[in-house]
C-alpha cells in the first residue's frame, strides 16, 4: 500500500488552555474527497488549521506527500501545493477578482501565471465575465468561487474547504458541489469540513465522524450515511430519505447535534 | 488671494498626503498605528540636512541620503522591535503604546545627537515663481512637483505591481495572503522599506517648505498627518493622498477674509480637526475607506 497524499496522525491541537483536537487521525489520497463531519465544536475547523499550520500542533504529526510538514508556515505549504480555503473571510475584498487570482497564482513561476489563470476562469465563466469587479461586492457564493478559483490557480494538489456551503443558498450550493467533482477530477485531494453532513458524505469517497476531537467513526460516505450508529447519533436519527438527504432541508446545524 | 491659499495648501497639503500614505502602508498591513511617524521624518530631514550642509551636497543627493537613511531605520526598528512584539502577538494598544515610547526615545535621541537649535538646508527661500496670482518659493515648487511624482508613482506602484498587489492583499487579509502563499514577513518588510523612504522624503519637503525646522518638527506634523490618514479612510493609500491634500488646502483657506474674516493661523490644527470630525460624521468610513459590517 502507497503512502497516503495527506496523513494525520494522533494530531493534538487547540487554543490557549483549551485542547480541542484529542488525536485525530485522517488521510486523503488525490482525486479524492473525504469529508469531516461532526457536531459543533467537534474541532472539525481545527483540525483543518492545525493541519494547515494556523493553530499549532501540540502532538502528532501531519505528513504531506510523505514528508513530515507539521508545523510548517502556511505560506510555505501553499508552495508546496496545498491550499485552503476558509469558510468566511476567503476573499481579498478591496482586490479585483483577477487580482485576487494573480496573488493566488504568485506560487507559480511567473511564466505560467497567466496561462493558468485562464485555464481556471475556464471552470468559473461567471468570474471571467466579472474578472474586473472587486471581490468584496460579490455575494457570499460568489466570493466562495473566488476563494476556490484563488485556490486552484496555485495548482494544489489538496485543497481544504472549511464549510464550503456555510451560508449559502440552495442553488449556490449545488454550484459549489458540483464544482467539487470537477476539481476531483483534475486529481487533486479535496478535504472539506461540512455541517451538511448529509450532502458532504453523498459527495464523499470517504468521510470522518469527528466528535469531541476525536475519531468516531470513519468509511466510505455512503457506509457512513447508512450506518444506523452514525445516522442515529449525528444526521438526526431518520435514515428515511437517505437519497433525498441531499436537498439541503433536511440537515440543519441543530439536526447535527448528538444526543448526549 | 483665495488662490495663494489654495496653492500655499497644496504645498502643505503634499508633504501631508506623502506622510499620510507611509503611516496608512504600513497601519493597513500591521495595524500599528505608528505614532513614531513624525519622528522618523525627523531623522530624514536632519540626516539630509548633515549631507546639504557640513557634506557639501547637492540638495537631490541630501534628500535622497534622508530618504535611504530613515528607510534602514523602519527596518532596523522592525527586526528590533516591532517583530519581536508580533511574534509575542501584542494587540493593537501594545503596538500603539510601544509607538509612543519609540516616538520619545526616537526624539530625545535627536535633540541629543543634533541639539534643538534650527537649522536650514542651503538654499535661496527669496527666489520666487509667480504663476497667475500665485507666488511660490522654489522649494513650495519643489515639494508640489515632488509629491506629485510620489503620488503618482506610488499609486502605479501598488495598482500595477506585483510587489503592490501583494501588499493590499496583505492588507486586506493577513492570514489569507499567507494562505495564498505570500511570505508575509517579506512583505512586511517592504513596507516598512517604503514607509521609511516615504517618510525621509515628506520629512526634507516639510523642513524644505517651513525653511527652519529642528528636531522636534515631526511631531508638530504627525496629527494634521493623522487626521489625514483617517479623513482618506484608514488603511487605504489613494485615501490617505486625497486625505492629506484636502486637509492642506481645508487648513490654509480657512484663514482666507474672505471666509468670515479668516481663521486666526493661529488655529490651523484646530481647522484640521474639524474637517476631520465633521467629514466623518459624513462619511464615517473615511473617503476611500471599506464600510465594515459587524
Amino acid at each position: 500500500m502507497t503512502t497516503p497524499l495527506l496523513e494525520v496522525s494522533a494530531l493534538e491541537a487547540g487554543y490557549d488552555d483549551a485542547l480541542i483536537l484529542r488525536g485525530v487521525d485522517l488521510a486523503a489520497d488525490a482525486e479524492q474527497i473525504v469529508a469531516i463531519v461532526g457536531p459543533n465544536g467537534a474541532g472539525k475547523s481545527t483540525l483543518l488549521k492545525a493541519v494547515y499550520g494556523l493553530v499549532r500542533a501540540r502532538a502528532g504529526s501531519v505528513r504531506f506527500d510523505g514528508e513530515d510538514v507539521t508545523g510548517v508556515r502556511a505560506d510555505r505549504l501553499t508552495r508546496r501545493g496545498m491550499n485552503l480555503v476558509p469558510q468566511v473571510d476567503n476573499v481579498f475584498p478591496t482586490l479585483t477578482i483577477a487580482e485576487n487570482l494573480h496573488v493566488g497564482a504568485l506560487v507559480l513561476p511567473r511564466a505560467e501565471r497567466q496561462a493558468e489563470i485562464v485555464r481556471v476562469l475556464e471552470l468559473f465563466p461567471l468570474l471571467a465575465e466579472r474578472h474586473r469587479q472587486r471581490a468584496g461586492s460579490l455575494s457570499g457564493g460568489q466570493r466562495k468561487l473566488v476563494a476556490l478559483a484563488r485556490a486552484l490557480v496555485a495548482r494544489p494538489r489538496l485543497l481544504l474547504l472549511d464549510e464550503p456551503s456555510a451560508g449559502l443558498s440552495p442553488i449556490a450550493i449545488d454550484l459549489v458541489f458540483e464544482k467539487l467533482v470537477e476539481i476531483r477530477s483534475l486529481g487533486i485531494a479535496i478535504v472539506i469540513v461540512e455541517q451538511n453532513a448529509r450532502r458532504a458524505l453523498a459527495l464523499a469517497d470517504i468521510g470522518y465522524v469527528l466528535d469531541t476531537g476525536r475519531n468516531a467513526y470513519s468509511g466510505p460516505g455512503r457506509t457512513l450515511l447508512d450506518d444506523p450508529r452514525v445516522v442515529d447519533l449525528y444526521l438526526g436519527g431518520s435514515r428515511s430519505g437517505t437519497i433525498a438527504s441531499s436537498s439541503t432541508s433536511t440537515s440543519t446545524p441543530s439536526g447535527m447535534n448528538p444526543a448526549t | 488671494m483665495f488662490l495663494q491659499l489654495v496653492a500655499n495648501g497644496l504645498v502643505t497639503g503634499s508633504v501631508y498626503a506623502i506622510a499620510a500614505v507611509g503611516v496608512s502602508l504600513v497601519y493597513g498591513i500591521l495595524r500599528l498605528v505608528n505614532f513614531a511617524y513624525g519622528d522618523m521624518m525627523a531623522f530624514g530631514a536632519l540626516i539630509a540636512y548633515g549631507v546639504d550642509g557640513p557634506l557639501h551636497q547637492s540638495m537631490i543627493v541630501a534628500a535622497l541620503a534622508g530618504m535611504a537613511a530613515t528607510a534602514a531605520l523602519a527596518l532596523a526598528l522592525d527586526v528590533v522591535l516591532w517583530k519581536p512584539l508580533r511574534a509575542r502577538r501584542a494587540g493593537f494598544m501594545s503596538l500603539f503604546l510601544a509607538s509612543i515610547g519609540l516616538a520619545l526615545v526616537l526624539r530625545q535621541a535627536l535633540l541629543l545627537a543634533a541639539g534643538s537649535q534650527p537649522r536650514s538646508y542651503r538654499v535661496n527661500p527669496y527666489r520666487v515663481f509667480v504663476l497667475g496670482s500665485v507666488r511660490l518659493s522654489e522649494q513650495q515648487l519643489i515639494a508640489v512637483a515632488a509629491a506629485a511624482a510620489t503620488i503618482v508613482a506610488v499609486g502605479l506602484f501598488l495598482t500595477l505591481t506585483t510587489v503592490g498587489r501583494v501588499l493590499r492583499a496583505m492588507a486586506d487579509d493577513r492570514a489569507l495572503a499567507a494562505v495564498a502563499g505570500i511570505d508575509v514577513g517579506r512583505a512586511t518588510r517592504v513596507a516598512w522599506l517604503i514607509s521609511g523612504l516615504l517618510a525621509g522624503l515628506a520629512g526634507v519637503l516639510a523642513a524644505l517648505v517651513e525653511y527652519s525646522f529642528d528636531p522636534n518638527f515631526g511631531f508638530q506634523l504627525l496629527l494634521p498627518v493623522f487626521a489625514a490618514v483617517v479623513l482618506g479612510g484608514i488603511g487605504s493609500a489613494y485615501g490617505a493622498l486625497a486625505g492629506g491634500l484636502a486637509l492642506g488646502v481645508a487648513q490654509e483657506v480657512s484663514t482666507w477674509s474672505g471666509f468670515a474674516g479668516g481663521v486666526n493661523p493661529v488655529y490651523k490644527p484646530v481647522v484640521a480637526f474639524a474637517v476631520l470630525a465633521v467629514a466623518l460624521m459624513i462619511r464615517p468610513q473615511g473617503f476611500f475607506g471599506q464600510a465594515r459590517v459587524g
